[in-house]
């Protein structure tokens, strides 16, 4: 029982409980035999009454009381008279007011008041005070703020007024968090409609920023103010949808190989592009899931290709209409086969205002890209794919590349933050003022004393400040946060180690970017393949092995890697890696992946030939939380062919692996490694070998 | 901490399923068919399933079937989707399902849904996430969720959702830790979970720790043992549960047990009722407590139901 003491009853109390539940009791059966003989006599009335008011759950009452009511109302005596269906009616409210005496939280209750108010010949007068001395009672009823927002509406009282309200209700106690969020609730809609007063809305969130500093100076513990002042941020931070890269990237010159023909793949991943067919996955990715992009909002201008004949699909984990990375692909016809052909590409977003934002944030006018792709002429003879071999991941198999060589090629990672805007007119003065002022604020703070919400608040703001610095277009290489934030989220970890893995979430996010934007860090993580019998792959190599990654980011600077060590992190999920799709060998061993539905990302990854996945948790857990994350019958979206590919399965054989088969399905890999997880036992095994026909080597076996 | 005291709470909750005249029984006697959904889950979890006498409570279940198809909380009492689903769960617990007249439930269900997508509780017309929850937990539990349409029911629960991440009621109605498992569920049943902002959520979620290891399910509230449930599956969910300490919310729930007489309770040393007894349970199935069946996040039924409910290949 909520907030009851556990004790034993003394006899007294036990004789009491005795005769109020045979009283109940009997009211209960009187009631039933009332409302099953549709009854409704003023007796029986007064038994429901009775009823409700000392147990207000009772819902079938509250139910009798509406079908009495209708009753009633028809009766020849009352018809239309306007003060006897009053009288009905204003029995029922005092009815509902007693029953809230009793349990103030009574869905039943609240609801009957409601129907009844909704009829229309009640008064809406009274309901603000009585509202407001339950209110008084309890600030956080959640019942009470919705009953408020219904009368609110009923009786058409403005936005603003309700506005001050919550202004009172906040100064009365600024702990209380449902007037904080009936706050946002309103100014969000005040903003929308541009009411007076409440546009541009720069001005609205300074007075907004100082109002809920009050309440964090005076109590920085208290979680309340908080939650409301990242609401700011984060209303600050998103100005628009922007094109942030895409692959190939702007300005660059791609040469595709058809047919292995390179022989030289020490070739910069920037510059050449090996394909089986020829046909080049084009990649765009925006600062934030978009939707409805299709040949009808992205225009390409190519020689020989039908922008409107493109299909565009969403590169997102869970499926979605709605992703930040969209893919096509280029197919280069082989009329000019005879000889070497370069194609120039311009890809331009047809933007109308809310085309493809889906948080209808405006975005720039319109923003495009260029690049050029060359097709080399066909060759008679093949390369033969047969003869390919395994790849090692062992130190040993990586050297460090010419410095030159990947300066050279580093620049074109570089390139890409630099080109990301095109046109865009919007004014970030303000954002950036406003969070450098809430920076000082936030430090001002951390000076007097020790804030757990504080200091992140703090992490938070720089990484905002960065964010809109590059947005803004300025260039971040010698004043980026990182090295602080980094610092911040450690002191958080000692300070806070119930939320250790959050922290240790958000740090990976910070580390990544942090590598990613500083060339010196990043050169460290190149590395070269070794073995020149390897000629399929290209061999320049992102190693971010060792860091203790909990989670990646930094996709959008990472859509050309090709070989990827991810092994000896922490990491439970492959969220992010969906966008890679030019990666042939990804390699995360020694990490904390949980189960197979974590590998749901690289159902995405067509190009994918070699994956480690050895030495994880797989397996090892009674709970998936990756479960509803991925696509299966769970949760309706297996795409609709499970039941017809699951005959082609023994069913016995799917059904303890069911996870297995909803991932591996899809994936053509050559080499896989799974050995070091729990699940993996001689059945496991052979279910793959099944399931991946193209598959060579296992755990490296041989295994054809 | 002291361990989960198995035993006690299996004779606990056999208990109170006989007993009907003592105040508490008669006070909840409107939600009786909530609560044998509470009770027998639990066993189940416990792996006590087979101390019920299936064909009684079956019987009794079909007892509290209305006319119109939906289910009331006790025989004789009004149908409404809250009992409903309980009715279903407690059916598949048993592998029953086949006892209903499986079109007949479900177009109560359907009936229910309004022009803009979201449902009502009974034929009175409450509003309210929650139904939205039971209609399509129910309705994929029987394989009907084409009966209504989906579209609209998510869009619905997509106005619901806050500048906090969460989920209320009604549009415009607080974030709380309960109604945010009806819509994240209802989100997971149907493949909609990209709607959830993962990071956002997740991070006020795992912030309604408080200092004891317990839950609470709002900002500034008091740690319950029923939001060991409500906040805990919401981030399984979106797969965020390790941003919590989960050894310290396992201590917290097993403190709240009456190791004298079983039963678990809101908080340490409370009076014990079966709805905490069973979110404490069902807490530390998703905590991995070790001897206990998994749950399943989002249909709230043991993972082995719901495999055989759902998934087309029978182990």
């Amino acid at each position: 029982m909520h907030g009851r003491p556990r004790k034993a009853p003394t006899p007294e109390e036990q004789e009491a409980f005795s005769v109020k539940a045979s009283k109940l009791r009997s009211l209960q059966s009187q009631f039933l035999q009332f409302h099953h003989a549709k009854i409704y006599t003023k007796e029986a009335l007064d038994v429901s009454a009775k009823l409700l008011e000392s147990n207000p759950e009772y819902y079938t009452a509250w139910n009798y009381r509406k079908l009495a009511v209708q009753h009633n109302l028809n009766l020849p005596e009352v018809d239309n008279n306007e003060e006897s269906v009053k009288s009905i009616l204003d029995e029922e409210l005092r009815l509902v007011e007693n029953a809230l005496k009793r349990n103030f939280k009574s869905y039943g209750a609240w609801h009957h008041r409601k129907w009844v108010l909704s009829k229309g010949h009640s008064s809406t007068d009274k309901e603000l005070l009585l509202l407001g001395k339950f209110q008084k009672a309890d600030s956080r009823n959640f019942h009470a703020w919705n009953y408020r927002r219904f009368v609110t509406t009923l009786k058409n009282i403005p936005n603003e007024k309700e506005l001050e309200y919550t202004t009172n209700m906040i100064y009365d106690n600024f702990s209380n968090y449902s007037a904080w969020h009936n706050r946002s609730v309103l100014l969000s809609h005040l903003l929308k409609e541009k009411a007076k007063g409440y546009s541009p809305k720069d001005n609205v969130f300074t007075e907004e920023y100082e109002f809920v500093r009050h309440a964090l100076f005076t109590d920085p513990d208290d979680q309340s103010g908080w939650f409301y002042h990242l609401w700011l941020l984060d209303q600050t931070v998103k100005l628009e949808t922007l094109l942030v890269s895409s692959w190939p990237p702007h300005g660059s010159y791609l040469s595709l190989s058809v047919d292995g023909s390179f022989g030289d793949c020490s070739l910069s991943p920037f510059t050449s592009l090996q394909t089986n067919t020829r046909t080049l996955p084009l990649i765009l990715y925006f600062s934030e899931a978009v939707e409805n992009i299709c040949s009808s909002t992205v225009v390409i201008e190519c020689e020989n290709i039908a922008s409107n004949e493109l299909v565009w699909r969403s590169l997102s984990g869970d499926g979605a209409g709605s992703a930040q990375a969209w893919l096509t692909y280029l197919n280069f016809p082989e009329e000019h086969a005879h000889s070497e052909k370069a194609y120039q590409v311009k890809v331009s977003l047809v933007c109308s205002q809310g085309n493809f934002s889906s948080t209808g944030v405006h975005h720039g006018d319109s923003s495009h890209i260029e690049f050029s792709v060359s097709v080399p002429p066909r060759r008679s003879e093949h390369v033969d794919l047969k003869n390919e071999g395994k790849i090692s991941w062992s130190d040993e198999s990586f050297c460090s590349h010419d410095t030159q060589f990947l300066e050279s090629v580093l620049v074109n990672l570089f390139h890409l933050e630099r080109t990301k805007i095109d046109e865009t007119v919007v004014d970030y003065q303000w954002n950036i003022t406003t969070i450098n002022n809430e920076i000082s604020h936030c430090r001002e703070l951390l000076s007097t004393m020790n804030c757990k919400i504080g200091k992140l608040t703090l992490a938070r703001l720089l990484m905002a400040h960065d964010t809109l610095m590059s947005n803004a277009g300025t260039s971040l290489r010698n004043v980026s946060h990182h090295a602080e934030v980094l610092q911040l989220y450690d002191d958080l970890k000692k300070m806070d180690p119930a939320h250790l893995h959050y922290y240790q979430d958000e740090y990976s996010i910070v580390l990544l970017k942090q590598i990613i934007s500083n060339q010196e860090l990043l050169l460290k993580h190149c590395r070269k393949y070794r073995d020149p019998s390897f000629p399929r792959i290209n061999n320049f190599c992102m190693r971010l092995n060792n860091l203790s990654l909990s989670r990646i980011g930094s996709m959008e600077q990472l859509l050309w890697v090709q070989v990827l060590d991810l092994s000896h992190n922490q990491l439970k999920t492959l969220e992010g890696l969906e966008v890679m799709q030019l990666l042939s060998c990804l390699n995360v061993s020694y990490n904390k992946l949980c189960s197979f539905t974590a590998l749901e990302p690289l159902k995405l990854l067509r190009s994918l030939k070699a994956l480690d996945i050895s030495y994880n948790e797989i397996g090892a857990h009674s709970i998936d939380t990756r479960r509803y994350l991925c696509s299966s019958p769970l949760n309706h979206r297996s795409g609709g062919d499970w039941k017809t590919e699951e005959s082609e399965m023994h069913c016995a054989e799917v059904a303890g692996y069911w996870e297995a088969y909803a991932i591996f399905k899809d994936l053509n890999l050559i080499q896989l490694d799974v050995i070091g997880n729990a699940v993996s036992d001689k059945k496991i095994k052979s279910l793959l070998i099944k399931l991946l026909p193209s598959l060579k080597w296992l755990d490296g076996e041989s295994c054809r | 901490m002291g361990e989960l005291q198995v035993e006690k709470h299996t004779k606990y909750i056999l208990a109170v399923e006989k007993r009907k005249d003592d105040f508490e029984s008669v006070v909840m006697e409107h939600l009786r068919l909530n609560g044998a959904y509470w009770g027998l889950t639990t066993l189940d979890i416990l792996g006590k399933l087979d101390a019920v006498d299936q064909d009684e409570v079956i019987s009794w279940v079909m007892q509290c079937q209305h006319e119109a198809g939906g289910f009331g909380g006790n025989i004789g009492h009004d149908p409404h989707m809250l009992y409903t689903l309980s009715a279903i769960q407690v059916l598949a617990l048993f592998d029953k399902l086949h006892v209903l007249d499986v079109d007949k439930v479900s177009s109560y269900i359907a009936g229910l849904q309004n022009e803009d997508g979201s449902f009502s509780g009974d034929m009175w017309g409450e509003v309210d996430t929650r139904f939205s929850y039971i209609a399509i937990c129910s309705l994929a539990l029987l394989r009907q969720l084409d009966k209504i349409d989906v579209g609209k029911a998510v869009k619905y629960i997509v106005s619901c959702k806050n500048v906090d991440g969460g989920f209320g009621c009604t549009p415009g109605a607080e974030s709380h830790a309960g109604q945010i498992f009806c819509c994240v569920g209802a989100l997971a049943i149907t493949g909609s979970l990209h709607h959830v902002d993962k990071d956002l959520l997740g991070w006020w979620l795992c912030e309604r720790q408080v200092k004891s290891g317990g839950l609470n399910g709002r900002p500034e509230k008091l740690p319950d043992v029923c939001y060991s449930w409500w906040v805990l599956s919401s981030l399984i969910m979106i797969d965020r549960v390790h941003w919590i300490d989960k050894e310290k919310l396992a201590k917290f729930i097993l403190d709240c047990q009456d190791t004298e007489k079983g039963g678990i309770s809101d908080r340490p040393d409370d009076a014990v009722d079966v709805f905490h007894t069973y979110f404490g349970v069902a807490g530390l199935s998703l905590l991995e407590y070790s001897g206990l069946k998994p749950i399943d996040p989002a249909y709230a039924l043991p993972v082995s139901v719901v495999n055989k409910v759902i998934l087309p290949c029978r182990p």
